[in-house]
């Protein structure tokens, strides 16, 4: 059994303009210290996929259905005073933005002794001990002098450190990073991703990496899943994964890379994202993309597996790099 | 030379955010400006279309010293240097049409009547690739990237001879990017113009850039012909910088020597003695922490670098002696 379970989740929001289909039944597992990336361009599900998790989506205008288990128990149906209680635990998050997901105003010492009072019942002493001990291991120094200091003394890799360490505090089964690096330098955020790394093989902490950068998902994920307009399109170890894309998405994000140029020219996606408000009976991709053909236009491909059977796609014409 | 920026200081108070930097630019070539947050770039650009009054060194716009002209005489300067931003959300003015938007610089200088305009407007729309019919929407009905163009036609309308882009592709996601980076250079290779490129991100200037000058802390440290800066970068932070940067490869990204600097960037209110870099330089010694190096030449020429370990004979290699 999979620590984290998703089976067909569909997230809906009541918006002004109608209903918003954000997910549109999506399914996946996350393994015990896997780091798994969710990939993709604005608009595409990714975060509200995995803000699905802790129940973080507004709940008044929010419509979801499916089944999340996080070890086997089921979370959507869960009352919101247990949810409060795996929240933080079980599964915590780390968002893009550290300076805004901070409190200004308590110091960097409060906030994560909070989270180790309220979670784990440990005296003032014994959560301030063990928040320097948690400042040490997400690598900011001088971590005694460090906890007296307000957010806004910290630098922004610092702070998303901090925020790190709030996240990981309790030692949570699943850790869900928002973009946790997009804010940040390059040179920054080799040393925050190092810390994902370092969490995942000295706790085995499960993370699911929210990110547009495929840099940073070759860099750290194990496996990773290519999101469009609500679905998962692809889904595949991540060296399988940048080795043979089946997707012609997938594809065409590889080849619109700077990176990727041919003689001074860039590949580009030609055409827009569906509207998130309809959803017809098709390829989702089709009016993109380049291999499409009349079943694309009258029939939604599903998830099926490739050659090796790890490697899942959505496509009725999977192909190689071309 | 179109742009030459000579020794330029510009400090906002206590911050010295650009601390004495000299750069040129010729007729049609584009400088890829590169650096972290807090380096100056974005204030640089601010000086030369005297967003801000420089406060010493010089600025020269087509061998016209423009450092401390007024607003009144900057005026006609204006038509020759024209700036895209990087949000192009909070960049165009969202109650003007996209055919107000594009075409208020020609009013503004009366090069056209309302009337006039109008066919310029069309045929400069029809350059970025936009159609006819966006010219009567508004900004909030259009994309990221279509909004993008309309900021790109709005800049180049009255056909500048220098055109100031920071982070102009930042906040777009990669299809979007392509499109927009393969517009730029066809609208450069037609038109001619000059460019300084601002950007944090390395892989959009070797995409675009013929020159690169890379920033520390106000300063340059290095500069030179795109390839050769890629190829063999000299200064120790532009090793660790290209480094840094995760290639979308998983096999060639797990096996590269990466360079993690130690710290965060110093404060510009206070740049570390000696060398700026010196604080985080995995090869500094003691000179670097007393006496500031120069930005020479010693072995080819055009490729300028600020480091007293580069010598004729010698090249530091930041990665070996960790």
């Amino acid at each position: 059994m999979s620590l984290l379970e998703i089976t067909d989740l569909t997230v809906d929001f009541d918006t002004e303009d109608g209903l918003v289909q954000a997910v549109r039944g999506i399914s996946l597992e996350l393994g015990e210290g896997e780091i798994l990336a969710l990939c993709g361009e604005s608009g595409c599900g990714k975060s509200v996929t995995a803000m699905s998790v802790p129940r973080l989506l507004p709940p008044d205008t929010t419509r979801l259905s499916g089944s999340i288990k996080l070890d086997g128990r089921e979370l959507t149906t869960l009352p919101e005073s247990r949810m409060r209680q795996i929240r933080g635990k079980d599964v915590s998050v780390v968002f893009q933005e550290p300076m805004t997901s901070l409190n200004p105003s308590f110091t960097v010492g409060y906030q994560i002794t909070e989270v180790l009072r309220r979670h784990e019942g440990l005296s003032r002493r014994a959560a301030r001990d063990r928040a320097v001990e948690l400042l040490e291991l997400v690598g900011i120094p001088l971590p005694a002098r460090r906890i007296k200091e307000y957010p806004h003394q910290l630098s922004g890799g610092m702070r998303q450190r901090v925020m790190i360490a709030i996240a990981v505090a309790c030692s949570p089964r699943v850790l869900i990073a928002d973009e946790p690096t997009t804010a940040l330098d390059v040179t920054i955020q080799a040393g925050v991703l190092d810390v994902f790394r370092d969490l995942r093989d000295r706790l085995g902490t499960a993370v699911i990496l929210i990110t547009h950068d495929l840099g940073v998902v070759a860099d750290i994920a194990d496996r990773a899943v290519v999101m469009y307009a609500g679905r998962a399109v692809e889904q595949a170890p991540v060296t399988e994964l940048f080795a043979r894309p089946r997707h012609p998405y997938t594809l065409g994000l590889m080849n619109a890379l700077p990176s990727a140029a041919v003689n001074g020219r860039l590949a580009e996606i030609p055409g827009m994202v569906p509207s998130p408000l309809t959803d017809p009976d098709e390829c989702a991709f089709q009016a993109r993309c380049t291999r499409a053909q009349d079943d694309c236009r009258s029939k939604r491909p599903q998830l099926e597996p490739q050659l090796p059977d790890d490697h899942l796609a959505a496509c009725f014409h999977p192909g190689g790099r071309s | 030379m179109i742009l030459e920026i000579d020794n330029l200081v510009k400090h906002y108070g206590q911050v010295r955010a650009v601390d004495g930097l000299s750069l040129s630019i010729g007729q049609g070539e584009v400088l890829g400006l590169v650096g972290e947050s807090g380096s100056g770039k974005s204030t640089v650009g601010k000086c030369v279309l005297r967003l801000t009054e420089p406060t010493s060194g010089g600025i020269r716009l087509d061998g016209r010293d423009i450092t401390h002209l007024s607003r009144r005489a900057m005026r006609p300067l204006r038509r020759d240097v024209h700036m895209v931003f990087q949000d192009p959300y909070s960049s165009l003015n969202p109650r003007f049409t996209i055919e107000q938007i594009v075409g208020e610089p020609l009013l503004h200088h009366g090069i056209a009547s309302r009337r006039e305009a109008g066919g310029r407007v069309a045929a400069m729309l029809e350059q970025v690739g936009l159609r006819p019919e966006m010219r009567s929407r508004f900004p909030h009905e259009l994309s990221g990237g279509q909004r993008q163009r309309v900021g790109l036609a709005r800049a180049l309308i009255l056909e500048p001879k220098l055109v100031v882009a920071d982070e102009p592709v930042s906040a777009l996601d990669v299809s979007v990017q392509a499109s927009v980076l393969n517009l730029i250079t066809d609208l450069q290779r037609e038109m001619g113009f000059s460019c300084l490129f601002i950007t944090h991100d390395l892989s959009v200037v070797e995409f675009l850039a013929d020159r690169i000058a890379v920033m520390y802390l106000g300063r340059i440290v290095e500069s030179g012909p795109t390839a050769q800066i890629f190829a063999e970068p000299r200064h120790p932070y532009t090793q660790a910088l290209l480094s840094a940067a995760p290639v979308a490869d998983p096999v060639r990204q797990r096996e590269r020597r990466r360079i993690v600097l130690g710290g965060d960037v110093p404060s510009p209110v206070d740049p570390p003695s000696g060398c700026r870099f010196h604080t985080r330089c995995p090869l500094a010694y003691d000179a670097c922490r007393t006496s500031e190096p120069a930005l020479t030449d010693p072995r080819t020429s055009g490729h300028p670098v600020a480091c007293h370990l580069v010598t004729a004979d010698h090249v530091p290699d930041a990665a070996q002696n960790r």
